[in-house]
């Protein structure tokens, strides 16, 4: 670890010679690595959570999160009320929303926790200022992942019949389906995540519960301190779990997502029925998970001036994480194609040039334009070192990462074998009305966090602090 | 101040984590064996200044791990061979269908082994802890680091090891109530 100390805090040094100008940042002497005492860190960090009124921009962001959370509920309610005829899906197409949204949001989810344990694992110190919020997206976008497949049942509240236990009607779950993998993994990755992050908060709500001025704080804080108090076995058992849940992490984030290409390839449905699904799924979740993490860094950054801890090199490394996943997603789109055209199956080929040339058209060169052309701006390092650019990068991927889903199931569905079965999906407004309503939930629960939760680790930004101190 | 039965032992406050692994190797050196040390970080080499690293996570894991995967594939293999076997299209089941869950529930196995593990053999929550009594203690989450030697340690004298805590150049030395 005290090989790497040296760089930790010179992370703070922004590299002023290439000027940059981004807002409302402090010149680049002010950010010098020696600035922050332990003390300033969890005065800055703690700060932000026990200010007795919110920001301004907070209020009005999450006044809008809220009303989209009701339509999200509202439209669920109304699903359950009604059946899932609300949604414009039909024969050949009975996947095409829900499954996307699924899809969607568990690869946002899976890069959060990835994040925080590979770059844990391979000792990566820049990880710790971003871990804790990219593991917090992994949490909400997992809740909200996990509630598609219920929505997407018919009869949604039979749901538990996934899971195996003694019944009266003397029945197991079918444990060679996808849908029974999917509630495991999602299980495990959702209860592994929940630990991981709060494993790594114990700390930080002592910090807050010592720092805290109201009594309901300062309760509310200690019970979820659990009475730490920062013993140094304590804390070699915390890092002794740190390292083992990291390491635990990483192949199961690889197995989560796997199933979910399952999901496809196990059906004979052309253009689903591929080997290559499961790593093509997982490349494109850390993609997608990759880019969700930097719209977060960039609002959080700005919105809680946190340029000091999430430095310029922070953005650069994980904007070079997109491109490579971009480029691994571009190559597993060109072997799609080949396989189609190698299979010498007509149906699959007809599945390919379909996409390119069908009804769906738009769709396909969109998400071409969105996930493999624009992340090619990545290979300059000023397009890295420009915020509001990566922003807007990583915005585009996002929708076109979703567009790939809705292109990958809908277009393999709606003209399959038989052309007398073929058929088109149109959205209704329940359809908008869910895909919105998740994105504000997803948005209400990370406003939550950042104004109860500290959003960057402060004992870890301690540790880094004290290497630093030791190695100078 | 109270008499020593009550006292549940010495803290002295340093400011570094340096000062303080300094001050833990002297004490355990001196001879003190019922030592605590608080950070507000994980400080390497601390706990084997103290005595000794808890070693138990990783087999604690292992078990996790193995009664998770044993556990759900023995119901997997149980419920589709025996309980209700299930012949689809003549195709009887075969394991290789059957290690999805299997791979989760063992990687779940180990997480909650290690999760609970780590909250257990540190006996927390535990809300009450004595040296919260000490009024500067609110600053071992933040920017302070501390020395406990307690009064169950059989060197323990109120006024010499007082003595010796002074010796350590702290910030201060208090007693902690019980």
């Amino acid at each position: 670890m005290s090989s790497v100390a040296p760089d930790i805090l010179v992370l703070g040094t922004p590299p002023a010679a290439r000027g940059d100008n981004h807002g409302a940042q402090a010149p680049a002497a002010a950010i010098l690595p020696g600035a922050h005492s332990y003390s300033s860190i969890s005065e800055k960090i703690s700060g932000i959570v026990l200010t007795a009124h919110a920001a301004r921009w907070w209020m009005i962001a999450f006044a809008a999160c809220s009303a989209l959370t009701l339509v999200f509920f509202g439209a669920i309610g109304y699903l359950f009320y009604t059946g899932v005829g609300i949604w414009g899906l039909n024969i050949p197409v009975v996947w095409a929303f829900d499954i996307t949204n699924y899809v969607w949001w568990i690869a946002i989810a899976m890069s959060g926790t990835f994040i925080s344990a590979a770059l844990h694992l391979t000792r990566q110190p820049w990880g710790a200022s971003i871990s804790r919020f990219a593991e917090a997206m992994t949490v909400f976008a997992l809740v909200i992942a996990g509630m598609f497949p219920i929505i997407h049942l018919g009869r949604p509240w039979f749901f538990y019949w996934l899971a195996p236990y003694p019944n009266v009607m003397g029945l197991w779950p079918q444990w060679r389906s996808p849908l029974v993998w999917d509630f495991f993994a999602i299980l495990a990755y959702l209860l592994l995540s929940l630990m991981f992050w709060y494993l790594g908060l114990i700390p930080d709500f002592a910090t807050l519960r010592d720092r805290a001025r109201g009594r309901g704080r300062q309760i509310i804080y200690g019970l979820l301190a659990l009475g730490w108090r920062g013993e140094a076995r304590h804390w070699q058992r915390r890092q002794s779990a740190h390292l083992l849940l990291a390491a635990l992490a990483v192949p199961l984030v690889v197995s989560v997502h796997s199933v979910v290409g399952l999901d496809f390839a196990t059906g004979n449905t052309p253009g689903w029925h591929s080997t290559i699904f499961p790593p093509f799924f997982v490349a494109g979740a850390m993609f997608s998970g990759f880019a969700m993490a930097m719209t977060i860094v960039v609002l959080l950054r700005r919105a809680f001036d946190l340029g000091e801890f999430i430095t310029e090199r922070h953005l650069d490394n994980l904007a070079k994480l997109i491109l490579a996943m971009g480029l691994v997603l571009a190559y597993s789109y060109v072997m799609e194609l080949f396989m189609a055209w190698y299979s010498a199956d007509r149906y699959e080929i007809y599945t390919a040039l379909n996409r390119m040339r069908g009804p769906y058209a738009p769709v396909y060169w969109s998400l071409i334009f969105c996930v493999v052309v624009v992340p090619q701006l990545l290979w300059s390092r000023r397009v890295r070192h420009a915020p509001w650019v990566l922003f807007g990068i990583s915005i585009l991927i996002n929708v076109g990462m979703w567009l790939e889903r809705f292109m990958l199931i809908v277009t393999s569905t709606h003209r399959d074998f038989l052309p007398s079965a073929w058929g088109m999906f149109y959205p209704t407004v329940w359809d908008w009305a869910i895909l919105a309503g998740s994105i504000g939930f997803f948005g209400w629960m990370l406003l939550l966090f950042v104004r109860f939760v500290p959003l960057i680790s402060m004992w870890e930004m301690r540790e880094l602090l004290s290497h630093q101190q030791g190695a100078s | 101040m109270k008499p020593d039965a009550s006292a549940h032992g010495l803290l002295a406050e340093f400011s570094s984590p340096a000062a303080l692994l300094h001050a833990a190797r002297a004490a355990h050196g001196a001879g003190y064996r019922q030592l605590e040390a608080y950070a507000p970080m994980p400080v390497e080499g601390l706990v084997e200044a103290l005595g000794s690293a808890d070693e138990r996570l990783p087999r604690l894991a292992l078990v996790g791990a193995i009664v998770g995967g044993v556990g759900i594939f023995a119901l997997q293999w149980w419920s589709v061979t025996v309980d209700y076997p299930l012949n689809v299209g003549g195709r009887t089941p075969a394991w290789p269908g059957l290690i999805p869950a299997t791979f989760e529930m063992t990687v779940l196995g180990a997480a909650l082994a290690i999760f609970f593990g780590v909250l257990l053999r540190s006996r927390l929550p535990r809300l009450y802890h004595p040296v919260f009594n000490d009024a500067g203690f609110a600053a071992a989450s933040s920017d302070r680091f501390f020395l406990c030697i307690e009064a169950a340690d059989p060197h323990y004298d109120a006024l010499q090891t007082r003595d010796f805590l002074e010796g350590l150049q702290p910030l201060r030395v208090s007693q902690v109530d019980a």
